[in-house]
């Protein structure tokens, strides 16, 4: 057999999908990795979205907003997993590993929403305090909306950014897809890669499928009125160019 | 403290390869990515094909993309070059974006302005587009380079990490060996930091006519 056929042969075979040498198999590793990235995401969102609608919002710590999110991709994600595991101790590993997908999640999902709220036209704004809103009815109402392409884009790069530390995870002995490349290389040249690529196969499968589901989601949850080609188009610089949000504070 | 300084010249040695590592990736992309990104700029067709699936290659996890390599290049699973191609990947898919939207946001009258005093194509677009789209081009690949210098320690695991050897290393190690650990994490984001602000310094100097306008516009 070559190696393709190797890889192959691992992924069909029936008896990895219901168990592997460390126990439950395929579809239990899937559901691993979505609960962490799941769990991470949810409390990051919880923090960083009304974080990032204040400081938007109000404009007061928005230097903080670009530090964080222009400093965390210099972080190593292996070095934060490990010191944190170790640090808490191995029976508290899937709290520490929430902690360290939590703090990567965070600085994308800040700065989206921060972007979303301080890219909304002054005017508008103008407009909707002019017509007799009050504050939390212009934040409502029609800065989160508008900001609300930007907001969606934080969080599928903050989802991404998970779902890939979380298959990193396996290396401080978690659960999730990560488990099988962890283990075939462990396992040696016996096999050991057909498992580690056929795990990489499901962490790639499993990254695409989830990034696009989120790009459907955005699709549908962007008002209408801004699912113009100018407004996609800005929403795509502002995030090929973090830089910008920069540029266009300091101006 | 004292451990540092016992392996100050094994240290040394893993910063410069994994310097290696991070930054011919960034090199390697950014030709390949200067010519797909222009081809993008000038056809429709192109940009619908590049642009999706460059984001959907950036989609796959740093991981994966290492381990799949040898079965794409033929390579074995502890050689370098699967770190170097998995992070041109990344770098290719990041950059070919942003030339194609840098060459986009190239003034029309710029262009015709250039054609008019009698630059050929090819000659314009090296005296006068590129140059133009530098500030956004910087941008990019900033990002690509700290993006890699980062990533290239999660290449630890398959045994090809640089300074992330240290990590992994000193935490399978009874007790763990915390100086070992700290030590390769601040090496990495000390490189991390240092490469990017010798980009910021590049970018600088060769973008000067951002500044005589008074005004950054890309800092």
């Amino acid at each position: 057999m070559n190696i393709f056929e190797q890889v192959w042969s691992w992924l069909t075979d029936p008896d990895n999908w219901t168990r592997s040498i460390n126990g439950p198999g395929i579809p239990y590793h899937v559901l691993k990795h979505l609960q962490y990235t799941g769990v991470a995401i949810l409390i990051a969102a919880l923090i960083a979205v009304p974080l990032g609608i204040y400081i938007g919002h109000t404009g007061r710590g928005s230097f903080l907003v670009v530090g964080i999110a222009n400093s965390f991709r210099a972080i190593p994600e292996l070095g934060l997993l490990i010191l944190l595991v170790l640090a808490m101790g191995i029976a508290l590993a899937v709290e520490a590993v929430t902690i360290a997908l939590v703090s990567l999640a965070i600085p994308p999902l800040l700065a989206g929403t921060y972007a979303g709220i301080r890219n909304v036209d002054r005017d508008v704004v103008d407009a909707a305090r002019g017509m007799g809103m009050r504050e939390w009815d212009v934040v409502w109402r029609v800065e989160l909306p508008i900001a609300l392409p930007l907001i969606l884009g934080g969080l599928r790069a903050a989802t991404l950014q998970v779902i890939a530390t979380a298959s990193i995870a396996a290396f401080v002995s978690l659960d999730g897809l990560g488990r099988f490349v962890i283990d075939g290389r462990a396992f040696g040249a016996d096999g050991g890669y057909a498992m580690m690529a056929g795990g990489a196969v499901l962490i790639a499968a499993l990254a695409i499928a989830v990034e696009l589901v989120l790009a459907g989601v955005q699709r549908l949850a962007v008002s209408p009125g801004l699912q113009t080609r100018r407004m996609r188009r800005r929403v795509a610089r502002v995030w090929a160019q973090p830089k910008l949000i920069t540029a266009e504070e300091s101006s | 403290m004292r451990w540092v300084l016992d392996h100050a010249g094994e240290l040394l040695d893993t910063t410069w390869e994994h310097l290696g590592l991070a930054l011919i990736p960034v090199l390697v992309g950014l030709l390949i990515s200067v010519p797909l990104g222009w081809a993008a700029h000038r056809w429709r067709a192109a940009r619908a094909i590049l642009v999706p699936a460059s984001s959907l290659l950036y989609t796959i996890p740093s991981l994966a993309l290492f381990v799949l390599m040898p079965l794409l290049l033929g390579t074995r699973i502890l050689d370098p070059l699967n770190v170097q191609a998995a992070l041109t990947i990344y770098t290719v898919a990041l950059l070919v974006r942003s030339v194609a939207d840098a060459l986009d946001a190239v003034p029309g009258e710029t262009i015709a302005a250039a054609t008019a005093v009698g630059y050929g194509a090819v000659r314009r677009f090296f005296a006068v587009e590129l140059p133009l789209s530098l500030p956004v081009l910087i941008a990019g690949v900033r990002v690509a380079a700290v993006s890699n210098i980062s990533l290239v320690s999660v290449g630890a695991i398959i045994g090809v990490g640089g300074l992330g050897f240290y990590l992994t290393h000193g935490s399978q190690l009874s007790p763990p060996n915390y100086a070992e650990i700290v030590a390769g994490l601040v090496l990495i984001v000390v490189l991390a930091l240092v490469v990017d602000a010798l980009l910021v310094v590049l970018g600088r100097w060769l973008t000067p006519w951002t500044r005589a306008r008074g005004r950054v516009v890309t800092a």
